[in-house]
């Protein structure tokens, strides 16, 4: 489909052929990622002769990303949501692993990535001030994709395309000629937007990208990325440590800890029942906007992030973990599949009996 | 749920009265950053300023602790225990800030001195303003740090902000914060930088601090979550004007602006079932404003989805309704509380 079909944008959501609630099972991954590791090397300051240290910021990960549905990544700063965006897009180098783009492996050991590949895959930027170059205008911010991957393009038709997308994103011609600094923040947002959708991708990658918004802009946003969704079976991945947000975007929600996969499951599941007791930790952290239910609620994970540089052995997360024994530390524990769907890494998974409520467990 | 700061007898430890605050451009223009914003603040009370960027909330902060640039300019008093801020030398507010009226800064990252150690920074408020000697000074800082639940904390106050975690960052502000024993904390977005399972660590700890040493507190955040959580009363600011005040559970339960039913509905929930997803949000459209242009009526009119001829003309003065007997609540809008949604109507109050 054609994101800039004027027509498909006026269909009702039923009429889609996707019904975004519930993307098919059965279809071809768009994206898979098989156990990907990246590693930086990291100099000791203090021993500049000891030789480097590996910094382990994406440490196995592994998922599948189907057409049109949305992926949440969540987790704490420094659990490596954003490299592991980076490496999706080819930003950051893979240290193992494979990144396999319907089925096909975007680089194969040794070669380099097919640059015909950011036309199917995008990404939108976390400063949305920030990701726009400040001397050029809007026009060529958002034309760019189409002048560097369809180079036979003629100058009148790539021009209507930017006008049709720009005009989607709420904006109109008058600000075409304008430059970035021009604009508000969640405007910049909808002109980041645009240059990730006029290529038609079919994944689009978002690192956090309402986190820097207002709230009232955030929900004009985010409900702008679920339409388009809706119209033209976009794929997305949306990492965000906002789970409120997560929730509201995703159809399965991924939750990452110092480089690993701790949970991945269907949203309903996941934020119904978590099984991880670092998913109940994080949801039990989340402020409500409730005066009257938020005062029983207490702070359920002490300490700091383990140093990514010496993790701990066995399950990362046993050091913060109220359930965690000595079987933890003794080997790292593999995605389990439950009896929900979920797949969960952890040797002490938990359940919630009917109607209980996440916040009245012991964490 | 409190209400009884607003209607307490005792006299209050703040008195805002009509403050506004102005900058002029360089190119000779005027912005109105704050206009006419007037609140108090009781011992042991919380009060909330919630509003969006460019609402004016952290320059109300600033301007009371005489930290404005110079081109900025102040109108209207602040006092503090009956004394005006906004006109004490310079010499006299240093000896109230800091010491009886502290601030805790929105980037610990930034507000920190990177050239000098935990210890240094802490122990100077101590020296300065309870002319403790530097050993004296070094211990009531470790308590402090220890307060605050930074482990190892004697070890680590000998060492560089670079050094630390952003969570860990923020206690250290806090405890730098707390360390003369304020009797009125100001902090302007301290968790807004963190992740939610340290903001829940300072946000319980600001609460346990407050309950020990009866601070009172003024909270500026855009979060409502952080505000349900801590604050006992709330005012919603937009474009530089106060919309609405009231205790925290009035606000939440039955808010009377149409810009705080709008912020609160453009929130997904998190404890909603999946299926209130496939609904869109209720987003608030347009843009904040930008605070150069000068505002006939109501700064919310251009994006209310209620507002009458009147809105964009005659601006709505701030006034008291409700039962008076139960607690004091303002708003500054045309439109009836009637005329609101039905779902959020005040019950009986009209």
């Amino acid at each position: 489909m054609n994101p800039l079909d004027t027509e498909a944008a006026m269909k009702p959501a039923s009429d889609s052929i996707l019904n975004p609630a519930a993307p098919a099972r059965q279809e071809a991954p768009l994206l898979t990622v098989d156990n990907l590791k990246v590693h930086f090397p990291v100099a000791n300051s203090r021993l500049p002769f000891a030789g480097k240290r590996m910094l382990h910021a994406v440490d196995g990960v592994s998922f599948e990303v189907r057409p049109g549905e949305t992926l949440g990544i969540v987790g704490e700063s420094g659990c490596g949501k954003s490299t592991l965006s980076r490496a999706l897009i080819g930003l950051n180098p893979p240290t193992s692993g494979r990144i396999l783009w319907r089925g096909k492996d975007v680089a194969a050991n040794g070669s380099k990535r097919d640059p015909s590949l950011c036309k199917s895959m995008q990404m939108i930027f976390q400063n949305p001030i920030a990701s726009l170059d400040p001397r050029m205008t809007i026009e060529r911010v958002v034309a760019e994709p189409l002048t560097t991957h369809f180079p036979g393009m003629g100058a009148a038709q790539v021009r209507e395309r930017v006008l049709r997308i720009i005009e989607r994103m709420g904006l109109s011609q008058a600000h075409l000629q304008r430059y970035p600094h021009e604009f508000s923040g969640g405007q910049c947002q909808r002109i980041g937007i645009a240059r990730a959708l006029i290529s038609e991708p079919e994944l689009v990658i978002c690192d956090e990208p309402v986190s820097a918004l207002d709230v009232s802009i955030q929900a004009q946003i985010v409900n702008l990325l679920k339409d388009l969704q809706r119209e033209t079976g976009l794929a997305l991945i949306f990492v965000a440590h906002d789970l409120a947000v997560v929730k509201y975007i995703s159809h399965r929600v991924l939750v990452m800890y110092l480089g690993r996969v701790m949970e991945l499951a269907d949203k309903r599941v996941l934020y119904a029942s978590p099984h991880h007791p670092y998913t109940r930790a994080l949801l039990a952290a989340v402020p409500r906007p409730d005066p009257l239910r938020q005062r029983q609620v207490r702070a359920t994970l002490g300490g700091d992030l383990p140093s990514p540089l010496a993790l701990p052995s066995g399950c990362v997360f046993r050091t913060r973990c109220s359930y965690a024994d000595a079987a933890c530390a003794q080997q790292r524990p593999a995605l389990d599949l439950m009896d929900d769907g979920a797949e969960v890494a952890c040797i002490h998974p938990q359940f919630d009996h009917a109607g209980e409520k996440i916040a009245a467990h012991r964490l | 749920m409190s209400s009884t700061s607003t209607t307490s007898n005792s006299t209050p430890l703040i008195e805002v009265d009509h403050l506004a605050v102005r900058f002029t451009t360089p190119n000779g223009g005027v912005v109105e950053a704050v206009r006419d914003v007037s609140f108090t603040l009781h011992k042991g009370k919380t009060l909330g300023i919630v509003g969006e960027s460019g609402s004016g909330k952290s320059q109300t902060a600033l301007s009371m602790m005489g930290l404005l640039p110079p081109n900025g300019a102040v109108t209207g008093t602040a006092r503090y225990a009956g004394r005006d801020l906004l006109t004490l030398k310079s010499a006299e507010l240093n000896r109230i800030r800091g010491d009886r009226v502290a601030m805790i800064f929105q980037d610990p990252m930034t507000a920190l001195n990177p050239f000098l150690t935990i210890e240094r920074q802490m122990t100077e408020v101590l020296q300065l303003h309870r002319k403790m000697s530097r050993k004296q000074a070094f211990e009531k800082a470790v308590a402090m740090c220890e307060a605050v639940r930074i482990a190892d904390a004697r070890r680590r106050i000998k060492m560089y902000p670079h050094e630390f975690s952003g969570g860990m960052l923020q206690r250290v502000m806090i405890a730098m914060a707390l360390l003369c024993e304020p009797d009125v904390l100001i902090a302007d977005e301290p968790t807004t930088a963190l992740d939610v399972t340290v903001q829940a660590q300072i946000i319980e700890l600001l609460r346990d601090l407050q309950r020990d040493l009866g601070t009172a507190i003024i909270l500026i955040t855009h979060d409502m979550g952080v505000v349900a959580s801590l604050c006992d009363d709330v005012m919603v600011m937009y474009g530089g004007r106060t919309m609405e005040y009231g205790s925290a559970h009035q606000i939440f339960t039955e808010p009377t602006h149409p810009y705080t039913i709008g912020l609160l509905d453009a929130l997904p929930h998190l404890d909603q079932d999946g299926d209130s997803d496939d609904q869109p949000l209720r987003a608030i459209p347009g843009n904040p404003p930008s605070g150069g242009a000068a505002v006939l009526g109501c700064a919310f009119a251009p994006r209310c989805a209620m507002a009458q001829e009147r809105c964009a003309s005659v601006r709505p003065d701030l006034a008291g309704f409700g039962d008076e007997g139960v607690s004091q609540r303002l708003r500054a809008c045309h439109i009836p509380l009637v005329e609101l949604r039905p779902d959020l109507r005040v019950g009986g109050a009209v």
